[in-house]
């Protein structure tokens, strides 16, 4: 098998975010980096959850947010899909259903970058998907 | 499943729930075939839970009764006139191959295969995905601990690094689709 060709940019790309989350501290610590899990089961792809998770990506890279975007497993809301479990540092997570790429881009706006709450949180006794 | 690289993408969830730490996605293309395999050192299954598991009332989690991503894949590979075969061991790890007959007018489309891709390497920082493809005489390979070991400690879920894996496969998608036969 070939191997790929342009893993000598990522070698760029990578000095320059090194210099910029090292400063922080931050590659040790996820935990203090803003954490988003996108619930990518079979009942979230069918809804749409590998869009919001490419958009968030897209966003969160343009405005230069730094995160950490992984995937998890259904969360047992797959009436609400897509959703995600958004949890800035030092917060508690909080899930939010209904994530299309509109509901994204505000919950961006609003909550990660603002702090402030928005409709569509899923209310819940709360267990991250790690403690169950 | 509206497209081909959205099975890829709930197969190897199964793969992440099984505990495996490696997971295999390769693509096989041949002149009408796409042969597409997803191997795990994951926990693997019994005979009977095998036999099994492509009935939608067969699932491993606790929240709901159903589970539809082994018989949608099923469903899917059959109305092209392929497919689907599972290969599995306890303590061992699983396969699930399908085969599809991509110029039958009933297969849906590949979809964004190289950003559902990026987003399983990405998504799963714990988890090494080897992704193949092959197609013709051009192929090529890449690995999540290839990516990681480039990256020396910057989290490959981090947006920037998200958006470059998923311009590079794309690249390389490009490049084994035009070497036609």
């Amino acid at each position: 098998m070939s191997k790929v060709k342009n893993l000598q940019d990522l070698k760029k790309m990578r000095d320059e975010l090194k210099g910029k989350i090292s400063l922080r501290e931050k590659s040790d610590h996820p935990e203090s980096m803003v954490q988003i899990k996108v619930s990518m089961a079979t009942c979230g792809i069918a809804s749409g959850a590998r869009e919001t998770m490419n958009y968030m990506i897209d966003e969160l890279d343009s405005q230069a947010v730094d995160a950490v975007v992984t995937q998890t497993g259904c969360m047992g809301y797959c009436y609400a899909e897509p959703t995600i479990e958004v949890t800035l540092p030092g917060e508690k997570p909080v899930v939010f259903g209904h994530v299309n790429t509109k509901k994204a881009s505000e919950i961006i706006e609003k909550y990660i970058k603002n702090g402030e709450l928005v409709d569509g949180i899923i209310p819940d006794s709360y267990e991250t998907i790690d403690d169950k | 499943m509206k497209d081909l690289s959205m099975h890829i993408l709930d197969i190897a969830e199964n793969s992440v729930k099984a505990g495996a730490d490696r997971v295999e996605v390769e693509l096989l293309y041949t002149d009408r075939m796409l042969q597409m395999a997803i191997r795990d050192n994951g926990c693997g299954m019994d005979e009977q839970t095998v036999g099994r598991i492509t009935d939608p009332y067969t699932t491993s989690r606790s929240s709901r009764k159903v589970g539809l991503g082994l018989p949608f894949l099923k469903m899917n590979a059959e109305q092209t006139g392929g497919r689907i075969e599972i290969d599995s061991k306890p303590g061992k790890g699983t396969g699930v191959t399908a085969l599809f007959d991509t110029g039958h007018i009933d297969c849906v489309p590949e979809g964004d295969l190289a950003s559902t891709l990026a987003l399983l390497m990405t998504g799963h920082p714990e988890i090494n995905f080897v992704i193949r493809m092959k197609r013709n005489q051009t192929d090529f390979e890449i690995s999540s601990d290839e990516i990681k070991e480039v990256l020396e400690g910057v989290p490959i879920s981090h947006p920037k690094v998200g958006v470059f894996v998923r311009n590079m496969i794309k690249e390389e998608i490009k490049y084994i689709k035009s070497n036609e036969l």
